[in-house]
């Protein structure tokens, strides 16, 4: 099953190559990985998502856990939560395709950002499956670049991941 | 007062009660070594190769419970040590090491002896440093060795560029440390501890499997009144031998592919299975998916992530072994209830049974040295009561199998890693840390020459090791999986050329000896042992075709032993 793990870690440098080199060297998969400082300047949050069976992700959990650099983490399947991803996608944009483009941008709540006479540029967010549904949607036009930030999350409500 | 980082590194390591600092100097670390020379509080050990330095220091620890403590130059002195640090990572052997860094402005150049030392040893160390400010140098090494020696102990590598140790900060050593991301348990949970207790109490075959962590935690004491009282029966796994009274008849020897028939016949008709600071490592278990099919499982280790990592237990508890045993033996002698006396004779009988199998006979005629009879011979001698390291191969198994420890803490071997080339060095560690006492190194012709080197360290040192070799002219179990499971086709396992060790042992100063019969075997070690202050190399020539039985092979059940 995929989950979304949040991680607080110390702002030190190396502090990504540790999570990053841990599933490496144990075989875990990441489906995407994002991180940045929060609120706290000792303090970056990072967002991974992987896959596996309940006995990986426990294992992922409490591997993540034991790095010393790790204040924190949060499973965001235990409870309900968001989750967001970003995409910038660029796209031919010419003769009839300009408007139906337009009209799709439109669908999914969309903006063009950047516009010149061939070409839209289209900031999309949501979930990670609208960001494949729009993919999937603009296929008949030409798609010239497409760049997604990776998944981010926050739990809803009054749980929250903080020091 | 303003001290160089340098100094600040000496003081850092008085305050933290170091004695014996192992290491190797080099280009990067001059003006830590200039720093050394003016100091007298501790003594620096100047190996002959980095790998030794750590094996020494992890020798050093393992022995006495005390981090051990490195220094080694930038670049190829930190690769060197590599293989140590590994050695003692897969241990949980409490260890900090010390690399030189080129100056920070040359870090990333590609600069002379430049390594990315953090980023290599990264995957086989609890936590590593790279400091890049000599005002953060005292704090950071108190880091250093708080997380090596707190929770589930392991190597720590402190990176530390030349201009670092050059450059002034005032000192301050901190008292104490707290991270906010570390906190390592410090008891177990009562609810759980109480349903552990609960359920080894209604067994009717139960076992107690008991690992490094015991002795780790240095809670062999309690190990050894909890069984006591519980009558029950106890199998160590290579790591932690020792721990429980190896002569004690509760004692079912060890287990795992190479342990006893009896502890792995117990372990396998367990009904509960009590894990103590184990970690269910695949040379115990065999198949997973075979072991120990009807038992119910408590697992005690300070590592949250070793439970339920390769066998799903029962009642997990996560706390340090000794708080957790002393916890447990509160509640057994308060409650009434007591341990199945009729279900614990008729397992008891069972047992003995499989005991009966006497699983590690082998030929006492034979007129070959059969190496089980040097190490039974060399017990005997030392009254086991000596200090034993040993490489990794045939020879460890026997020893592990024929040297029976009494005592935690005298048996100081690669489990995890399985480093050939880890005795000799690991020995020096060790007879520094007890200069009095008895130690042995059991090694073969294959493990002795990966450090050999050191036996000019130890002539420097005046070292009295006892060097037991058991030379088969093989790889010795390279050459039995070769036998059992390539039919025969001895691939690079045949030891060719080998030196004379006899001469080689004087060359470095020591006395050799070679034993060829059988009969010569006790007179020799007798011999070998009373020189109390000469490094005896005894090199034996032993049976080529000798196997270590009994074996689980790789993928089988723990009932599933090849028997000799």
């Amino acid at each position: 099953m995929r989950h979304i793990i949040s991680i607080l870690m110390e702002n030190e440098a190396g502090a990504l190559s540790r999570v990053a080199g841990l599933f490496s060297a144990r075989g875990y998969n990441i489906e995407s990985l994002t991180v940045a400082p929060t609120e706290d300047a000792s303090l970056s949050r990072m967002t991974l998502v992987t896959r596996g069976t309940d006995e990986v992700i426990e294992q992922i959990t409490k591997q993540l856990n034991k790095l010393i650099d790790v204040v924190k983490l949060m499973d965001m399947h235990e409870g309900p939560h968001i989750e967001r991803e970003m995409m910038l996608i660029k796209v031919r944009a010419a003769g009839p395709a300009r408007d139906e483009v337009k009209r799709l941008a439109d669908i999914f709540r969309g903006s063009i950002i950047d516009v010149t006479d061939t070409i839209y540029t289209i900031e999309v967010t949501g979930t990670s499956d609208k960001l494949d549904a729009f993919v999937q949607a603009i296929t008949q036009t030409d798609i010239i670049e497409v760049v997604r930030s990776g998944v981010t999350g926050i739990a809803r409500g009054e749980r929250a991941l903080r020091v | 007062m303003e001290l160089t980082g340098a100094d600040i590194f000496v003081r850092c390591l008085i305050e933290q009660g170091v004695d014996h600092l192992f290491g190797y100097p080099g280009g990067a670390v001059l003006p830590i070594y200039d720093a050394l020379d003016k100091q007298e509080k501790f003594q620096h050990i100047l190996v002959r190769h980095e790998q030794a330095a750590t094996h020494a220091a992890d020798g050093y620890a393992r022995s006495t419970g005390k981090p051990g403590v490195v220094l080694v130059t930038s670049g190829p002195g930190a690769t060197n040590a590599v293989t140590g640090i590994a050695t003692a990572y897969m241990d949980s052997i409490p260890m900090v090491v010390f690399t030189g860094q080129v100056p920070t402005a040359l870090i990333g150049n590609d600069a002379f002896q430049e390594v990315d030392s953090v980023g290599i040893t990264r995957p086989c160390v609890k936590h590593n440093f790279l400091v890049k400010d000599v005002n953060d140098l005292a704090l950071t090494i108190k880091k250093a060795f708080y997380v090596a020696t707190t929770g589930r102990p392991g190597p720590v590598v402190v990176d530390i560029p030349k201009d670092v140790a050059t450059a002034k900060a005032e000192f301050h050593y901190p008292k104490r440390v707290s991270m906010r991301s570390y906190n390592p348990v410090t008891k177990g949970h009562p609810r759980q501890i109480k349903k552990a207790v609960e359920l080894m109490l209604e067994a009717e075959r139960p076992v107690l499997y008991t690992g490094g962590g015991v002795i780790l935690s240095n809670a062999s004491s309690q190990l050894v009144e909890m069984t006591k009282l519980l009558g029950y029966p106890l199998t160590n796994t290579l790591m932690g031998l020792g721990a429980f009274p190896a002569s004690h008849k509760q004692n079912l020897g060890m287990l795992g592919m190479h342990g006893t028939y009896e502890a792995n016949m117990a372990m396998h008709n367990c009904d509960v299975l009590i894990a103590i600071g184990a970690r269910f490592d695949d040379r115990v278990t065999g198949n997973v998916e075979k072991f120990c099919p009807n038992a119910r499982i408590v697992h005690i280790d300070i590592d949250p992530a070793s439970i339920s990592k390769n066998v799903r237990v029962d009642v997990p508890i996560v706390g340090p072994v000794d708080q957790v045993l002393k916890e447990m033996l509160k509640l057994l002698k308060e409650r009434k209830q007591k341990p199945d006396a009729a279900a614990l004779k008729s397992w008891w009988k069972q047992i003995e049974e499989w005991r009966g199998m006497d699983c590690l006979k082998y030929d006492r005629d034979s007129e070959l040295i059969k190496p089980q009879y040097v190490l039974e011979t060399m017990h005997k001698i030392t009254r086991g009561d000596a200090f034993v390291t040993s490489d990794v191969g045939q020879h460890q198994m026997w020893a592990a199998q024929f040297y029976k420890f009494d005592k935690p803490n005298r048996w100081i071997n690669s489990g995890g890693l399985g480093t050939m080339g880890f005795g000799l060095p690991a020995a020096m560690g060790v007879q520094l840390a007890h200069p009095k006492a008895t130690v042995a190194c059991v090694t073969g012709e294959g493990s002795i020459q990966m450090c050999i080197q050191e036996l000019s360290t130890c002539r420097q040192y005046g070292l009295p090791l006892k060097i037991i070799n058991l030379n088969n002219g093989f790889l010795g179990m390279v050459r039995q999986w070769q036998q059992f499971f390539y039919d025969g086709r001895y691939a690079m396992s045949y030891m060719d050329s080998l030196p004379d060790f006899v001469k080689l042992a004087e060359a470095y100063g020591h006395v050799g000896m070679q034993i060829t019969k059988p009969e010569d075997v006790e007179p020799a070690l007798k011999e070998a042992f009373k020189m109390k202050d000469r490094l005896v190399f005894m090199d034996f020539l032993t049976d080529k075709t000798e196997n270590v039985y009994p074996m689980i092979p790789a993928g089988a059940g723990q009932n599933e032993m090849i028997l000799v």
